[in-house]
């Protein structure tokens, strides 16, 4: 038996500000997790990442991490990810300067 | 303190204009990634969790009062404010933006810094007591060696692609206080039948997934047979260190494997062939880089207003007993400087912070600071007669916490909130540890207790050799909290051991405070300390009290 696909999306750094970064389903980059594209398909997941990797200009480092649906868009399903999405945890700096 | 020479400065310049075109080649895409990442990191520049970072070597932690407004003015200009000092004598920029980072360079090259060789497998910034040039016990002022040997490997051709990274740590004192059993090469000096000095070496040691205690290949090297005979181990181990596996690829498991008997055999051949090709030159540079660490012209005045306000004030006396250290000359002390106010993040300093200790470095210390691989700050030359002003300066500005040496002046990594290499976070474990104990208000009852938390098993926060270590790790994607106890990181070192399973996130603070609590029911004097008290009796009464009370307070 093959093991269930994980929804994922596209993450990567901006090349120029290393702020943390998605793909979205209509080809931009968007600092926020849950305007990502959530994808649910693995042959897909590998073309998007291609995708991604070849804006050399513009991002640094992307990957494809797990992910899952949620009521607002695609949420971080690991503990990593959820930080990436927020920003350190001892002061208020990052995403989550945007909250303040 | 040394200053650059006409060569030094040219050099750090070359860099800077070198890097200036590197990045507007990656930024105009004529470089990728993949060959942009080895030159940043040359250059200190790493890609982090949600920034890059930059990681300015400090070397052998000593720093001058118009370096660090310089680290102030970077923080204001180009970061968040604040610097981060790091384990390794580093300060470490959190927020930089990539077109900026050259701008960067270029302010620090204005101060005589650099972020040369602070990633990579070359030789990194060289590492030494803090206390170096001040302390009671010292022999010599070991940063005249530090500085020839960052001079010596600085761009050498032949070591600029080891097989992995390569630390050196020097320590003048018989007491190590730079970790030297810790590192690829440590260096400790002492004095031979003669009277003379010179280092005992040690090879192969170091912390990460493999933690080994370095063990001493020379007993005792004359100073003059430095150069040649480090070049000598760097060689070997250029040669035999396992390039084919990254894990395996530091030089204390060519020790493991080779055998010291046979690597010792091997670095004094290659000793042999070395040594006359120094030719006296090595000499003539050292002597030059002596001078420049002179020490200061001390002050002869009266000390009795210090002895007057140590027995009038509580909280000057407090502060007294631990963050002062014994001064080679009578009337000095040596003033630790926290930067582990309860709550805050270990090793942060704000920019305004920096200039108000280079301001006190200049009015109180004989314009000398450091930085010591435990975050802290350190004024090494202070009058006793200057101290209570230097106190009440350092109390306005909330750097006047007395806790040097104490449970909550933790050694922390930046963990899961910074590090791309993270498996868990460090810091609001250390600042939760250290606010729970300020509430319980015991810390100064327990005594000495080295703390110190790794966030993932590279160790930098050198879990390994703390009295407790904190190791934290990813288990099935949840934070997980491995406890080690005995761990000692002196000349005495010693690899902690594990007391079992690991505690979650919101599990391990209270574990610490089991383990604190049984420690004081078990020790026979409050002047037995813990690590003391964990030699007595070994793990079991500890694993007790983490675990088996751990299950009754859940069955209760």
């Amino acid at each position: 038996m093959t093991p269930r696909f994980c929804p994922m999306v596209v993450t990567a750094n901006d090349l120029r500000l290393g702020d943390v970064v998605y793909l979205t389903a209509d080809d931009h980059w968007t600092r926020h997790h849950h305007q990502a594209e959530l994808i649910e398909d693995e042959a897909h997941a590998q073309m998007r990442l291609l995708h991604a990797i070849a804006q050399k200009s513009v991002i640094v480092g992307a990957y494809l991490a797990d992910a899952r649906q949620g009521p607002r868009g695609p949420e971080s399903v690991h503990f990593r990810e959820a930080f990436r999405t927020r920003g350190p945890s001892n002061y208020a700096h990052g995403k989550q300067a945007d909250h303040v | 303190m040394y200053s650059y020479s006409d060569f030094d400065e040219a050099f750090v310049r070359a860099r800077v204009a070198q890097f200036l075109q590197q990045v507007a080649r990656r930024l105009d895409g004529s470089l990728t990634e993949d060959e942009f990442r080895p030159l940043r990191l040359m250059n200190g520049l790493y890609l982090q969790l949600h920034a890059y970072m930059l990681r300015v070597a400090i070397p052998y932690g000593t720093v001058s009062p118009r370096q660090m407004r310089q680290l102030a003015m970077i923080a204001d200009t180009y970061d968040k404010g604040y610097g981060h000092f790091t384990t390794r004598q580093n300060i470490q920029f959190n927020w930089p933006k990539l077109p900026d980072v050259p701008a960067i360079l270029q302010a620090l090259a204005d101060v005589e810094m650099h972020a040369i060789q602070t990633s990579g497998n070359c030789v990194r910034n060289v590492t030494a007591d803090h206390f170096a040039g001040a302390a009671a016990d010292e022999i010599e002022d070991p940063r005249a060696y530090a500085e020839l040997l960052r001079q010596w490997s600085t761009d050498h051709p032949e070591f600029q692609f080891l097989p992995r990274k390569f630390k050196i740590a020097i320590s003048g004192a018989p007491n190590d206080r730079a970790v030297t059993r810790a590192h690829d090469i440590g260096l400790r000096m002492v004095r031979n039948a003669a009277g003379a000095p010179g280092f005992e070496v040690l090879v192969g040691g170091g912390l990460g997934r493999t933690p080994m205690i370095g063990q001493v290949v020379r007993t005792f090297l004359p100073v003059a047979d430095l150069l040649p005979y480090v070049e000598a181990v760097l060689s070997v181990y250029n040669s035999f260190g396992r390039r084919d596996n990254k894990y395996k690829a530091r030089i204390k498991i060519t020790l493991h494997e080779t055998g010291k008997e046979e690597l010792s055999r091997l670095i004094e051949e290659r000793f042999t062939e070395l040594r006359p090709l120094f030719g006296g030159h090595d000499q003539r540079l050292l002597a030059d880089i002596r001078a420049a660490f002179a020490p200061p012209a001390f002050r002869s005045a009266p000390t009795d207003s210090f002895d007057a306000i140590y027995s009038a004030d509580p909280v000057f006396r407090a502060w007294a007993d631990t963050n002062l250290a014994p001064h080679r000359h009578p009337d000095y002390a040596i003033v630790t400087i926290s930067l582990k106010a309860h709550g805050q993040t270990p090793g942060d300093a704000t920019s305004d912070q920096m200039r108000l200790i280079a301001d006190l470095a200049e009015r109180h210390g004989h314009s000398d600071l450091r930085i010591s691989h435990e975050q802290n700050i350190i004024l090494p030359h202070v009058h006793k007669s200057d101290l209570s002003a230097l106190h009440a300066a350092l109390m306005q500005a909330g750097l006047a916490t007395a806790n040097v040496g104490l449970i909550s002046d933790i050694i922390a990594c930046p963990g899961m909130d910074y590090c791309a290499l993270a498996t868990a976070r460090s810091i609001p474990i250390a600042t939760q540890i250290a606010q729970r104990f300020k509430a319980l208000d015991i810390e100064h009852d327990i005594g000495p207790l080295k703390l110190k938390i790794s966030g993932c098993i590279n160790a930098c926060g050198h879990h390994h050799v703390g009295h407790i270590g904190i190791l934290g790790l990813d288990r099935a994607g949840v934070e997980n909290y491995q406890i080690t106890l005995g761990g000692d990181g002196t000349q005495t070192a010693v690899i902690g051991e594990k007391t079992g399973p690991g505690f979650a996130y919101s599990e391990i603070v209270p574990a610490i405070e089991r383990l604190i609590l049984a420690y004081l029911n078990l020790r026979l004097s409050p002047e037995e300390t813990f690590l003391t008290t964990f030699r007595r009796l070994g793990m079991l009464p500890f694993k007790d009290a983490l675990y088996i009370e751990k299950d009754a307070h859940h069955a209760a």
